[in-house]
């Protein structure tokens, strides 16, 4: 065989590996939370669950809407959602109005003794043993937050825990402008989101 | 203060593997032998430092010395002595510092077996095995250092690790895991070393070999022991989830099981020599990229530490150094290397050819399936998710063949063989194992699967085809006692390594077709009954542990008014990290396992409980067990201990013996 196409074949794996590093780099740089949702724009596909505190009642999609809010998913068994738990109770105390959606949790108890012992900070919560919803949603891996418009739009999808930081510069616009766009209060931090969007310009 | 010591001595050791790295190579250089006889002395140095940073972080943690970070974050107070020892590599940066324990562990080992190696060579080897370390030493002193202080905050209390390590199998698993790994690196660090000398001979392939099946055998028994426990531990009832760290554990191992049999062909036939070099730099780089993957958060899995960009890129980094190094190296001098051996198409040449293809095959779904979310998604076409069914079908596809191949490949002489001549074993055994495959199950099972027949018959297959290939092999020779003993280790080690991939196989075949999985609600003085066995719930007890409070069930199961076993199982809640497990109830068998998990509450006193029937499921773990046995009867043939003897001496032993 020719030399130079012998050495030619034998850079291959050489080859092979410097795409595949290149892939790995900038997947080291994408941000896992921006993860695109092709339900971005779009409303929450319909469903029928069961609370997670009283299997006879189940909600349905008209559970969301009306104001803006978040769709937290989570389960005992992600120990991240245990980490996001605090944050959660603080939103919560801040007039945040949350839907929990508890994803493939090991059992019901398990979800409920973990609110119990943790402090509670959703307003509904929604038992998805079988991760149907989830799977329509295209949940990646819990925890996972939506955030939701008062028409039940979903106008942004956070993959990861939500903390201080992610609240703060990227969530906590989204939804507050919301809020101001239904005629609805917001902290007086966010009051300049009003201004901003009259001017034309986000802060996106 | 003992911390300092083991930070100091830390980076002591990244001192002496740069010396490793530096100073045996410029021996080679210059043709000085006594700068090629420090390779020793520094890898010894450079393994005794890594020892005592390893010793002073394991004090840390039995004294429960908070003011270390890593252990305020991964230990406490209530944990039992042992666990605390467990969280010392529970961490990412422990993990590190255990990795490199191994990594220079195996190094001095190296250096301590290699007496009889040509100096030049022993002195390259060792230099490669230095240069990795200096890689890893940076990484733990610049992104993950282990000895990181609270000072001036100490806390008062740590957190507690993760429930789900504290266990036995937890204790030995990343152990056993990081043997494999690691040992790869010295494989990896013959090829590299050949490829600088530029000479790829036989010679080369006889000394990497115990290194590689050792290397193989940890990873083995690592990645059964870590199945083993998703099994009871996790408390979903599989045993197998093609999750990204397992898939990072798997393609080493495939890649490695290539790299022992095409280095049998190297050794013996002097063919596929820049083939087999390729597969060593792949086994270690899978090694490596499993780490990567694991380590730097790229994918999200449910094993995932903390991640953080600066340690996935200097791993990165280091990954192209390493990884693309050696295939610009291999580019370079592998493309010269001649080979001259012929065989024709039937012959074990070929046969090993073939396990090589498909073994590679698998490794490269196996990492394509791992990577493709990402690369999806970073071409922007959405997120997307791989799963079970795509690797259950794959796999399904690769093990016919693959199986086949197990099963003739050992009947088939080097360079040709006649078909005429094993004609006859080959179609009876074939005839055996299809017979047996289609009764066996038509027997003892209420249904008779095509999948099911298909596995036992492929397993059957191995078995038979490995009995008969014996008995061809005592055909020549007069007295049969004494012949068995004279296929030698290395030979039988084969047959075993070969039944016990039969083994697994069953295993797999009959769970994957035959078990039942039941979710039953039982209260207290119910029974439930499946497969003959009658399941009786007699009562709820409420434990206080050391660092838990549980709900325990009393199972008492019988068969045809027989007692078997009175089982338990636990819903534990660890008080510190306010996380529930599950402990299951299992009741072990040869040919099957009951296992009860208890779930939750129902109101009324009824509990949910899920039950399941495993036919068969404890043989996936012995054949992983019987195939490391296997590789550990093939390192103790005598050829490998065989000293200071020349090539052709060697050529006259090894003839006879097979792969």
């Amino acid at each position: 065989m020719n030399q130079k196409l012998k050495t030619l074949i034998f850079l291959l794996p050489l080859l092979a590996f410097i795409g595949l590093a290149g892939f790995l780099y900038s997947g080291l740089f994408s941000d896992p939370s921006k993860l695109e949702s092709v339900l971005v724009g779009r409303e929450v596909p319909p469903f029928e669950l069961p609370d997670l505190y009283n299997p006879d009642q189940t909600h349905d999609q008209s559970i969301l809407g009306g104001e803006p809010m978040l769709l937290n998913v989570w389960a005992t068994w992600c120990p991240t959602c245990y980490a996001e738990h605090t944050f959660l109770n603080t939103l919560r105390e801040e007039g945040v109005y949350i839907i929990g959606l508890n994803y493939k949790d090991d059992s019901r108890a398990a979800a409920v003794n973990w609110l119990q012992e943790l402090d509670d900070p959703y307003q509904i919560n929604l038992f998805d043993q079988t991760g149907m919803l989830a799977l329509d949603l295209g949940v990646y891996g819990a925890p996972e937050t939506y955030v939701i418009d008062a028409d039940g739009i979903i106008l942004h999808r956070h993959v990861g825990d939500m903390n201080q930081r992610v609240w703060q510069q990227t969530v906590a616009p989204i939804f507050y402008r919301a809020r101001l766009q239904a005629g609805l209060s917001v902290p007086d931090a966010y009051r300049h989101l009003a201004r901003d969007s009259e001017q034309g310009g986000g802060d996106e | 203060m003992i911390a300092e010591i083991g930070h100091f001595s830390l980076v002591i050791a990244c001192a002496f593997s740069l010396l490793l790295t530096v100073v045996p190579l410029l021996g080679v250089a210059r043709r000085h032998g006594g700068q090629m006889a420090m390779a020793r002395p520094l890898t010894y140095g450079m393994f005794f430092f890594t020892l005592i940073s390893f010793i002073a972080l394991c004090w840390g943690f039995l004294v429960s010395d908070f003011s270390i970070l890593n252990v305020a974050q991964n230990s406490n107070t209530q944990l039992p002595a042992i666990y605390k020892l467990t969280a010392v590599w529970g961490s990412h940066e422990g993990s590190f510092l255990l990795w490199m324990l191994i990594q220079a562990g195996w190094a001095a080992a190296l250096a301590l077996f290699s007496k009889r190696l040509p100096l030049v060579f022993a002195a390259r080897v060792l230099a490669v095995m230095g240069m990795i370390g200096v890689g890893f030493y940076f990484f733990m002193l610049l992104t993950s250092n282990p000895f990181d202080r609270t000072i001036p905050l100490i806390p008062v209390d740590g957190h507690d690790l993760n429930p789900l390590l504290q266990d036995p199998g937890m204790i030995i698993h990343p152990p056993l895991l990081y043997m494999g790994y690691v040992g790869f690196s010295v494989a990896f660090a013959f090829a590299i070393a050949a490829l600088l000398g530029g000479r790829l001979d036989a010679s080369w392939a006889r000394w990497s070999r115990p290194w590689t099946i050792a290397a193989w055998i940890f990873l083995t028994v690592g990645i059964a022991l870590g199945s083993w426990w998703a099994y009871y531990e996790l408390g979903w009832g599989g045993w197998w989830f093609w999750d990204p760290v397992e898939n990072a554990s798997f393609m080493p191992w495939l890649a490695g099981t290539a790299l022992m049999h095409s280095l049998a062909v190297s050794e013996k036939r002097g063919s596929f020599k820049s083939w087999t070099v390729l597969l060593a730099i792949a086994a270690f780089s899978l090694s490596l990229l499993g780490t990567f993957l694991v380590r730097s958060g790229v994918l999200v899995s449910v094993h995932a530490f903390a991640t953080d960009p600066a340690r996935g890129t200097f791993l990165l980094g280091f990954l192209g150094v390493v990884i693309g190094g050696s295939l610009l190296l291999y580019a370079l001098r592998a493309s010269k290397v001649v080979s001259y051996s012929r065989y024709e198409l039937f012959s074990r040449e070929v046969m090993l050819l073939g396990n090589n293809v498909l073994l590679v095959v698998a490794t490269m779904v196996v990492l394509l399936g791992t990577l493709l979310p990402l690369v999806h998604q970073e071409l922007g076409l959405g997120s997307i998710s791989i799963g079970e069914p795509f690797f259950d079908q794959v796999f399904l596809w690769l093990t016919i063949p693959f199986a086949l191949m197990v099963g003739l490949g050992p009947l088939v002489r080097w360079r040709r063989q006649k078909w005429a001549d094993i004609q006859k074993s080959v179609l009876l055994a074939f005839a055996l194992a299809v017979l047996l495959g289609w009764a066996l199950p038509a027997i003892f099972a209420e249904r008779v699967s095509g999948l099911a027949v298909l596995g036992l018959l492929l397993a059957l297959w191995i078995v038979f085809a490995s009995v008969a290939e014996i008995k061809m092999r005592l055909a020549q020779r007069d007295n049969i006692l004494s012949s068995l003993v004279k296929l030698g280790p290395s030979h039988w080690g084969m047959v075993l390594g070969h039944l016990g991939f039969a083994v697994t196989l069953i295993g797999i075949t009959m769970v994957q077709n035959y078990e039942v999985e039941r979710d039953v609600r039982l209260s207290p003085g119910q029974s439930y009954s499946e497969h003959g066995y009658t399941f009786h719930f007699e009562e709820l007890r409420a434990i206080e542990g050391p660092n838990y409070h549980s709900d325990k069930a009393v199972i008492h199961i019988t068969r045809n008014e027989r007692d078997v076993e009175t089982l338990f199982t636990e819903k534990r809640f660890y008080n510190v990290r306010r996380q529930v497990m599950t402990q299951t109830g299992l009741q072990v068998g040869f040919f099957r396992d009951l296992y009860i998990a208890l779930g939750d509450e129902l109101g009324d006193g009824s509990y949910a409980f899920r039950i399941h029937y495993k036919p068969f499921v404890r043989w996936i773990w012995a054949g992983a067990l019987i195939m490391a046995l296997g590789g550990a009867l093939s390192i103790s043939d005598k050829r490998y201990r065989l000293k200071r003897q020349s090539a052709r001496v060697m050529g006259q032993t090894s003839k006879g013996t097979s792969v």
